[in-house]
């Protein structure tokens, strides 16, 4: 069945045609997505989704916005991301490994011919540093999160269809959790990096009572030196707040700064 | 002023009568690192109630200025639209035990979103469905309502109780709370009943440990705009909007429209925001007046304790120091003023 046209405000709106692709990643953002049956079904009425490896067959390179979950870990997927890029007038970074590294990264602290010997032993593989898609293209919006915030996605690419401005919370996630009143974790006795983490994922984890491990990456004037301070008064190895900062990439300026002492 | 007395088996029939509608009061959160916890929570069991709680964790705020409202809906129809507005008000609240810095922080907050020239109606209609029942309390070491003139509630309740021994000893302020004592066991007070009202109110008077002194503050926060004191905090600062949110009287906000995926509805939403966040001051065009992290927690100051003393003949900040516990940075009130004035000061 062909979706009927969509209007707005008494005009008919472009359906852009879209392409999902990964690179190295569990894919579990894009499951996100087709996870939200909810308001599935009007989403895709906006879009003409041309490339979905998670969710159908067909395939076609006839695309304008390109999703792409995942960092570089290949060489052939620095090919495959800029042919991409020479497709897409919209490349869109989503999820946490596109856009600082994501957990993939963390095997950059050790040297990559141990890493190869510890993972794969004998077998020959192509693996290298891991960089976010910005190491190698331009990408024209970050969607953060691991995994993203579905209700996030559908309000972005909303606005991209609807030509409003996209932008991301500039605050970090205290805000949502104290607007969520929860009891601040550090009264709880655990660390968080909800202080210093970009919003926008409604303090998911802080209101399941886990601290925040930062996978949203800093918030703008994030004030990690002020936080290492706090969490020291609390009682928190330098190792316990190296682990979090470190943990999804999107810290790493400051993790060198951390480690400078 | 009516006085009335009742003994504290009363309490659980003061509570049926008003059973029936919703109750808002102190409920357990636990016990965190610093001891027990407490928040204003829905109250739907006598045995749930605390009159004995410290400091809630979070003001009343969200039950009157919720995080996050919708203001209005919209809603295509082929040629037209249709625009609803909800004041998101169900049923009258009774709030059971409010503490003297929560009653005046509503009192507050009336003087802006009520008394003004533009009423905010999603405030006024929910303000107006309130009973309240004060009670009194002891300070924490971190409480300067006493600085702030808070420590004492004249008006802006129903019923107010007071902690005597065996009985509470009830200031009434309104016909609905009049009828309610008067279904109860009561009697007026005698003279053995005052000399216990003053015992406690001298007692409470005592116990504070941590002040803030307000003398000729609007003078000297004027003159002190440039002091290096801010510079300090602003290094502080998390700029996490935390010291807003638990606030009582913080009222800022911001407005978004946002538009259902299937395109046929749109809403109006309001979303209180904070002065210490970085983009509270970034107007259209890009320009951020406060960009720095010194300036914005300057200008939080300045409203408190300049801005409204100047509109309103008295301060914003009711004392009940709910920021300087919730800031991981240990940014407190007593601290900051004292520092521009140029002394050490502290918290408890």
């Amino acid at each position: 069945m062909k979706p009927e046209e969509r209007i707005y405000l008494g005009v008919a709106l472009a359906k852009p045609k879209v392409a999902f692709f990964e690179l190295s990643s569990c894919e579990g953002c894009q499951l996100q997505l087709l996870n939200k049956e909810a308001t599935l079904l009007d989403f895709l009425s906006l879009l003409e989704i041309v490339q979905f490896r998670e969710g159908m067959t067909e395939k076609s390179d006839d695309y304008s916005i390109a999703l792409v979950e995942g960092s570089v870990t290949r060489g052939d997927e620095i090919e495959r991301l800029k042919k991409i890029r020479q497709q897409a007038t919209t490349l869109v970074a989503l999820g946490s490994c596109a856009c600082f590294g994501g957990v993939n990264q963390l095997k950059n602290r050790f040297e990559l011919d141990w890493v190869k010997k510890e993972v794969y032993g004998e077998h020959p593989i192509d693996t290298r540093e891991v960089q976010p898609l910005s190491a190698y293209v331009d990408v024209d919006l970050e969607i953060y999160g691991c995994p993203i915030k579905k209700e996030e996605v559908e309000r972005i690419i909303h606005n991209l269809i609807l030509g409003k401005s996209v932008e991301h919370p500039c605050y970090p996630v205290c805000m949502e959790c104290k607007a969520n009143q929860n009891v601040c974790l550090f009264d709880l006795g655990e660390a968080c990096l909800g202080p210093i983490t970009r919003a926008g994922c409604d303090s998911w984890c802080p209101s399941n009572r886990r601290g925040c491990w930062g996978c949203r990456g800093p918030s703008e004037e994030a004030n990690v030196s002020q936080l290492l301070e706090i969490m020291k008064r609390y009682g928190f190895s330098e190792e316990t707040i190296l682990d979090r900062l470190e943990c999804f990439g999107g810290f790493s300026t400051y993790v060198e700064e951390v480690k400078k002492g | 002023m009516i006085f009335r007395v009742f003994a504290k088996e009363e309490l659980e029939n003061l509570y049926d009568i008003l059973a029936v509608n919703h109750m808002v009061g102190a409920v357990s959160k636990g016990i965190g690192t610093s001891g027990p916890l407490f928040d204003f929570d829905f109250i739907y069991d006598f045995k749930d109630l605390r009159l004995d709680f410290s400091t809630t964790i979070h003001s009343l705020k969200r039950f009157l200025l919720p995080p996050v409202e919708t203001l209005s809906t919209f809603e295509m129809q082929k040629e037209t639209w249709q625009k609803h507005v909800d004041y998101n008000l169900s049923k009258p609240i009774v709030y059971f035990g409010l503490h003297t810095c929560d009653i005046n922080a509503l009192n507050k907050l009336d003087k802006v979103l009520w008394g003004s020239v533009y009423p905010d109606p999603f405030y006024a209609a929910k303000r107006k469905n309130m009973f309240i029942i004060g009670s009194n309390c002891m300070p924490q070491p971190f409480c300067f309502c006493k600085s702030m003139g808070t420590d004492t509630a004249l008006h802006g309740f129903d019923m107010f109780l007071t902690d005597i021994g065996d009985s509470y000893f009830v200031e009434i302020e309104s016909a609905r709370a009049f009828d309610c004592i008067s279904k109860l066991k009561n009697r007026e007070p005698d003279v053995d009943d005052h000399n216990l009202f003053m015992q406690v109110t001298e007692a409470k008077t005592k116990q504070f440990s941590c002040h803030v002194d307000t003398t000729d503050l609007t003078k000297i926060l004027d003159m002190e705009f440039q002091s290096e004191a801010w510079k300090g905090w602003g290094e502080k600062c998390l700029s996490c909007g935390t010291c807003a949110n638990v606030c009582p009287t913080c009222y800022c906000y911001g407005v978004t429209e946002n538009v259902d995926l299937d395109l046929q509805k749109a809403q109006k939403i309001k979303q209180l925001y904070s002065c210490n966040l970085i983009d509270f001051a970034q107007v259209s065009g890009g320009h951020n007046f406060r960009p720095e992290s010194h300036s914005r927690i300057k200008y939080r100051y300045y409203h408190k304790h300049r801005g409204f003393v100047e509109a309103f003949e008295e301060s914003l900040c009711v004392g009940c120091g709910r920021c300087g516990v919730s800031c991981l940075a240990d940014i407190t009130v007593p601290e900051v003023i004292a520092s521009v004035r140029g002394k050490e000061g502290h918290n408890g």
